[in-house]
């Protein structure tokens, strides 16, 4: 490797770590913390059979998982104008992206709560509590127990697919080292060093993931 | 009903998908009374006692819980919850909370849905536990205990909130028989403290030695309802007595 390369791989280094750090990575954890909450919710009225609300919500993980996430982006934010509706690139990518990862996530999550044994909640019911209080205390407890590993992987994608909001201006990670990319005409050395900065972002999360499943392990409830 | 009475249910029907599996059953548990129903596996037996305590709509039916007349079939929200915080319920497959201790399995209906103080309740819970001879694994998590061990403390669950009536729904089926000796004798002691208990079995030792009244069905009807030493000793009809014949043989 000459020098010169050398040197533009470290100058450019923080130039796209940061926008990492101030952009990548608070987009995926507000998008899903958001999606989570979207997740829950859509998960909950599937897992009650709640009337006209459970169609809409078939109807809304049908219609987000049967599209493209760079199709959705573009939707909101080249087309929404046309009706009058503008926003920021930034809230756009948190709109579009916390939408989508809850789509996927309510079908972790419905799952997870379908897969929890309908004695605990008859149990629940015997004891005295009412319908709310089974699910709030035993039911969703165990369902995000078993939701936890899926939910970590669904984290994950979340920030690799954050780059795709460099196609709406929005000044994360990828778009930073397209732009030094336009200005050096230096490309492999570029991409390479971003996709790893991404590998470094996906590796400490994984990390975390086993971490925390090593803790509800320890809780004693991840069998029988 | 006559001053005795706890729980008496009459006209009890339930079909599921079109078949009817309960004809309209009548069933009576004085106080302090211990009723073992028997018959033959598919006979409706649990599932009387999943209606007794909403956890299967009857389509007809009464209800009369110490003086309390409900319809089984109409009965709302509230008055369900009022039943069932009135009785307890042990299940075949223990039930117990996967996410809660031993400890937190007994304590949990009593804080959130009696609103007791967390000291008065543990305080509470540790007593059933005793009863059980479970104390000691007050902390451990249900993946953590044999089935018999399970049960247990889900028999203390149900007693801690003293209810008027428990309902045994085969408390043993699901156990190895070297463990169902431990929950038989829980069972005995709490009958012994005179409890009232409907108990669905199928073991013919335990309606034999500790149930007062033997009520016997087949088919969705009851055959013969009586006391427990003149059901063995002179069943009622040729039924009850073909019944008794495999059983012995088994």
């Amino acid at each position: 490797m000459d020098s010169s390369l050398a040197e533009l791989l470290i100058d450019s280094f923080p130039k796209i770590l940061i926008p990492g750090l101030v952009y990548t990575l608070p987009l995926a954890f507000v998008s899903f913390a958001i999606a989570l909450v979207i997740a829950t919710a859509v998960a909950l009225i599937q897992y009650a059979r709640v009337p006209v609300l459970r169609q809409l919500a078939r109807f809304y993980i049908w219609v987000v998982r049967g599209t493209p996430l760079l199709v959705q982006l573009y939707v909101v934010f080249f087309g929404l104008p046309d009706f009058g509706i503008v926003l920021d690139p930034l809230p756009t990518a948190v709109l579009v992206l916390s939408i989508n990862t809850g789509a996927y996530s309510a079908e972790t999550m419905r799952a997870a709560l379908e897969s929890v044994p309908v004695g605990q909640l008859e149990a629940g019911y015997c004891v005295g509590m009412s319908y709310l209080q089974v699910m709030r205390r035993i039911v969703l407890p165990q369902a995000l127990r078993t939701a936890f590993p899926p939910l970590s992987n669904e984290l994950i994608a979340l920030v690799k697919d954050t780059s795709l909001a460099a196609n709406i201006m929005v000044a994360e990670m990828f778009r930073a080292t397209q732009e030094i990319v336009s200005r050096e005409w230096v490309t492999m050395p570029l991409y390479l060093e971003v996709a790893a900065i991404y590998l470094l972002f996906s590796t400490v999360l994984t990390w975390l993931q086993r971490l925390g499943e090593r803790k509800l392990a320890a809780q004693g409830m991840e069998r029988g | 009903m006559t001053m005795t009475d706890m729980l008496k249910l009459s006209g009890v029907r339930k079909a599921f998908g079109g078949t009817e599996v309960l004809h309209g059953i009548d069933l009576t548990v004085r106080k302090g009374e211990v009723v073992a129903v028997l018959g033959p596996s598919g006979s409706g037996k649990t599932t009387l006692l999943r209606c007794a305590n909403f956890l299967e709509r009857a389509d007809a039916g009464q209800l009369e819980l110490d003086g309390v007349t409900l319809d089984l079939a109409r009965a709302a929200h509230a008055q369900i919850a009022e039943v069932r915080r009135r009785t307890g319920f042990v299940f075949q497959g223990y039930n117990l909370f996967r996410n809660r201790t031993a400890l937190g399995n007994v304590t949990e209906g009593l804080i959130v849905a009696r609103h007791m103080p967390r000291a008065e309740a543990e305080k509470r819970a540790h007593a059933c536990l005793m009863r059980v001879g479970m104390d000691d694994r007050c902390d451990a998590y249900p993946a953590a205990l044999s089935g018999g061990q399970q049960q247990r403390v889900a028999i203390a669950r149900a007693m801690a909130t003293e209810p008027e009536i428990i309902y045994f729904d085969e408390p043993t089926s699901a156990l190895d028989p070297e463990l169902t000796g431990e929950v038989l004798a829980s069972m005995r002691s709490l009958a012994e403290d005179g409890m009232t208990m409907l108990v669905v079995t199928h073991e013919m030792s335990f309606a034999k030695n500790v149930a007062d009244r033997v009520v016997f069905m087949d088919g969705g009807v009851v055959v013969a309802d009586a006391p427990a030493r003149e059901f063995f000793e002179h069943p009622a009809n040729e039924r009850v007595r073909a019944f008794l014949r495999t059983a012995d043989a088994a």
